[in-house]
């Protein structure tokens, strides 16, 4: 008999219906998406994209309904086999295999951190079940509990791509095919947050206080430091890949801040909290899946993913831009769309921590929202320029120029997507409780009574003050005021040659941002003149960059360091077979020693 | 409810109506100390009333987001206006903290719009103003949290000194965001130093006017913002519509002295400014946690 086998293989709770709603809900628009992204493609590319999704999609399901380490973990490492596998697929650039590597290497850091602490988990509980794992988690030292919470938090920290364990994130989800990043982005990375909730809220109780301002810390630098990349990048996949470290962001804030107010017991607000992060969480699913989705109508359409090359798509492909407007408008917390709803909770939340809080407490609570607004501002920033360069003025190359909008199967899935956008945010009334009793159960205060405050009936009220405004301004500007209109140039100072390369760029947007965050960002500058003589420069050219910080001091360095030890390392293996037969030799002779001795 | 709905609704019509009065004195009070006639104090509602009637010029590279966007701006400072009075101070903490931002967040929802209006037209003024604006926004609404926050934990009945910091952070929040001096300039046009009006610089006739209407009723609902937080007491006072239209007042006249006795700063010093406004908002709510 075998004894560590686990006997409770699923679980079935609100916590896993709920992440089983969020796959569903984004993983069937992607697939009906995918139809069309692969319509042109040999029937051998199409079935194996096909197979690797749906075994993706399935060993995310069984992740979340795994009821013990094992299978968990079993499940974990396939999913991110399959994504892996989902990156390279397009195995012909060198750019996606090295995006893989990235990947794989950190996913595997990752893993190695959830195996060492389920490993010492298993050697209390003595069995794989979560119920024994419960169990055990009273009795455990608090310096076993608490490296357990490190393993466990970097592991799931680096499949989240929280900063710094991001490194992987910008590089394999634009790789992937759109269809994938946008599951990838959406549900993938969600994985690894349900991860955190099952383990630091629902089995390794009691959390103390500081490990949820960790992870609320954790949480601001991910925010911010994903929102300021992203606005700093021109790739329009790359871009919605650092949104996604930003809004992973904002979902740890809502859960850093339900185990630090759950351990401080002051449970409506963390129940709040826990509400506001999940919330966040289907909701960033949603936006973030249709933003993916109408990157690759773009890219399908244009072949670019550089939206300096872009422009005036809105009259193009107008449908793709009206999908990617309403995606941007959510992830900007536009009222009164669903990514409103949810940054809105989570201020309550803080701010209702504050009220019930003193001191050091207060000032935390009050600087971590003051973080989320700030990142508000500027994520909605990047989204007018991703939105403004992409879709609107001039197109700036021939490629924009000759797009055609996108088929029918790639307009649905994206139609899938951005339907729930609205109806998450508008139908907050409706959504919320039933998000608000999955946030009990998770924390096991059923009883307790928790105030959404005006979340069911705020983002209704400014729909209808807003439309009706406005509906009453059109008809007063249809029929009761009837000035003319006249169409004519852009107004350009009397110069008269206005085309697509005056327009204002990307690059040119972000500029202010660039100059404020110079510190962070360490921006440089190289020009280059080219003369045909020493009177005339025959062509300029000015090339702006910005550091990627984290990688340039502190993964080159620590790459470097595992080469360089690699070299060293590389001695003991000159190609001689006599010496390999006395490394044989030794090790037998050791192996003997240790026998004898034990 | 249906009498507080009434209620709330004429208070709208009622401010709304008045706004642009509010930059016409403080347009009157800037040319009087500078020994100049100027205009009259209704010269607003006449600006609006021509811009009504004018026929308007539309870029051909513009979309339908560039006739979107002043409706929806228009609309946005409304339903902020109503949000705003919906909060009045004295009701629960919570609620008032609540609905404070989410004002905010309505107008930056028209914010967004007119930024992307500004991208429209290919102009690439209008693509500096947008730049400009939502860089300076996206400075100044942290501090406007943290400021509305730290007031609406004071109860915002009575006089605290984290109340009054709040105040004076939300002032400097105030001047950036209705584009004023040392911030912005609403009386230029001069490419190197125009944020808001560059961005608009594509609109004429009747969009034009909704936008000028709209900055208006978005300057009232700050100004009743702050009226909140420097004078607290003032909201129970009798004669409650005589106090706190003199309150608008006084912190109008208090915006054109400031106006008329700074410099415009360069575009990068703003960010010191608002930062400056961080430390005094941060300030604030160090004094409220420790009760003052």
């Amino acid at each position: 008999m075998i004894t560590f086998l686990p006997k409770e293989f699923f679980l079935f709770d609100s916590l896993t219906i709920f992440f089983f709603a969020v796959i569903g809900l984004i993983c069937i628009p992607s697939a009906i998406f995918s139809i069309g992204y692969l319509r042109e493609e040999a029937l051998k590319k199409k079935l194996i994209s096909w197979a690797l999704l749906a075994a993706f999609i399935l060993s995310m399901c069984f992740v979340v309904i795994s009821g013990n380490l094992f299978s968990f973990l079993i499940f974990w490492e396939l999913m991110s086999l399959t994504s892996y596998f989902l990156v390279v697929l397009d195995y012909k650039h060198e750019k996606s295999i090295r995006a893989g590597t990235i990947y794989l290497v950190m996913t595997h850091i990752g893993t190695a951190c959830l195996m060492a602490a389920f490993f010492i988990l298993y050697n209390y509980a003595g069995s794989f079940d979560y119920s024994a794992v419960k169990e055990a988690a009273f009795a455990l030292p608090p310096n076993i509990r608490n490296i357990i919470f490190l393993l466990l938090f970097i592991g799931f920290a680096t499949k989240a791509g929280v900063v710094p364990m991001h490194i992987w994130l910008p590089y394999a989800h634009p790789q992937a095919p759109s269809y994938v990043s946008s599951i990838m982005s959406g549900v993938m990375i969600k994985i690894a947050v349900y991860g955190m909730i099952r383990f630091f809220v629902m089995l390794l109780l009691p959390a103390p206080a500081w490990w949820g301002a960790v992870i609320l810390v954790f949480g601001i630098i991910s925010c911010l430091v994903g929102v300021i990349y992203a606005l700093m990048d021109h790739d329009l996949k790359k871009l919605l890949a650092y949104h996604s470290v930003e809004n992973i962001g904002i979902i740890l804030l809502g859960v850093g801040a339900a185990i630090f107010f759950a351990a401080r017991g002051v449970i409506p607000v963390a129940a709040l909290a826990m509400c506001a992060a999940l919330y966040h969480l289907v909701n960033h699913a949603l936006f973030k899946g249709l933003l993916f989705l109408c990157s690759g109508s773009v890219y399908k359409a244009t072949g670019l993913r550089n939206i300096e090359k872009m422009g005036g798509l809105i009259k193009t492909m107008p449908a793709t831009a009206l999908f990617f407007l309403i995606g941007a408008m959510g992830i900007s917390a536009l009222p009164p769309l669903n990514g409103f709803v949810s940054e809105w909770l989570t201020f309550q939340a803080f701010f209702s921590g504050a009220v019930e809080s003193q001191g050091a407490v207060r000032i935390f609570m009050i600087v971590s929202a003051a973080a989320l607004a700030l990142t508000g501002g500027l994520a909605a920033a990047c989204f007018v320029k991703a939105f403004g360069i992409t879709f609107l003025a001039l197109p700036r190359s021939a490629h924009a120029r000759e797009a055609k909008e996108t088929g029918f199967m790639m307009k649905t899935g994206m139609a899938l997507l951005a339907v729930p956008v609205v109806i998450f945010g508008v139908g907050a009334g409706f959504i919320a409780p039933v998000i608000l009793r999955v946030s009990r159960a998770v924390l096991g205060v059923q009883n307790v009574e928790v105030s959404l405050y005006l979340a069911s009936v705020l983002p209704v009220l400014i729909a209808v003050v807003v439309l009706g405004t406005a509906l009453a301004v059109f008809l007063w500007f249809r029929f009761g005021l009837r000035t003319g209109q006249v169409r004519y140039n852009t107004w350009d100072c009397g110069y008269y040659a206005l085309d697509s390369r005056t327009e204002y760029t990307a690059t040119a947007f972000s500029k202010p941002f660039r100059i404020a965050f110079s510190f962070f960002l360490l921006p440089y500058h190289k020009s280059e003149k080219m003369r045909d003589s020493f009177y005339h420069v025959s062509k300029f050219m000015y090339e702006t960059h910005t550091t990627l910080v984290f990688r340039k001091f502190f993964y080159e360095p620590l790459v470097r360091l595992v080469y360089s030890f690699a070299w060293k390392v590389r001695k003991l293996q000159p190609g001689s077979i006599h010496l390999y037969i006395l490394y044989i030799f030794i090790t037998l002779v050791g192996l003997i020693a240790l026998a004898a001795i034990f | 409810m249906l009498n507080t709905i009434m209620v709330i609704i004429g208070k709208v019509f009622a401010l709304a109506i008045f706004a642009p009065l509010v930059s016409g004195i403080i347009r009157k009070t800037k040319n009087t100390i500078r020994m100049r006639n100027g205009p009259s104090v209704l010269q607003p509602y006449y600006n609006v009333r021509k811009l009504f009637l004018k026929d308007e010029v539309i870029s051909k590279n513009a979309s339908w987001i560039f006739y979107a966007a002043p409706v929806i701006v228009f609309a946005g400072s409304i339903c902020a206006l109503v949000l705003v009075l919906m909060a009045r101070p004295g009701h629960l903490v919570s609620n008032s903290a609540a609905i404070l931002i989410a004002a905010f967040f309505v107008l930056s929802l028209g914010r967004f719009f007119m930024a992307l209006a500004g991208l429209d037209a290919g102009s690439s003024f209008g693509g500096m103003g947008s730049s400009r604006e939502v860089f300076i926004s996206s400075f100044a609404e942290p501090v406007a949290f943290i400021a509305i926050f730290v007031f609406c934990m004071g109860g915002g009945d009575n006089f605290r000194v984290s109340g009054v910091l709040a105040g004076f952070a939300l002032f400097m929040v105030v001047i950036a965001e209705t584009s004023r001096i040392p911030v912005d300039n609403q009386e230029t046009h001069l490419e190197l130093t125009m944020v808001h009006e560059a961005m608009v610089l594509e609109y004429s006739g009747r969009s034009l006017a909704l936008i000028e209407l709209a900055s208006h009723i978005k300057q009232m609902v700050f100004f009743i913002m702050l009226s909140w937080c420097l004078f607290p007491a003032a909201g129970t006072a009798p004669w409650g519509w005589a106090v706190f239209s003199a309150e608008i007042g006084v912190i109008g006249i208090a915006m054109a002295f400031i106006e008329i006795s700074v410099a415009k700063m360069r575009l990068f010093r703003t960010v010191d400014f608002l930062s400056f406004s961080f430390f005094i908002a941060l300030a604030a709510s160090i004094a409220s946690s420790l009760g003052l």
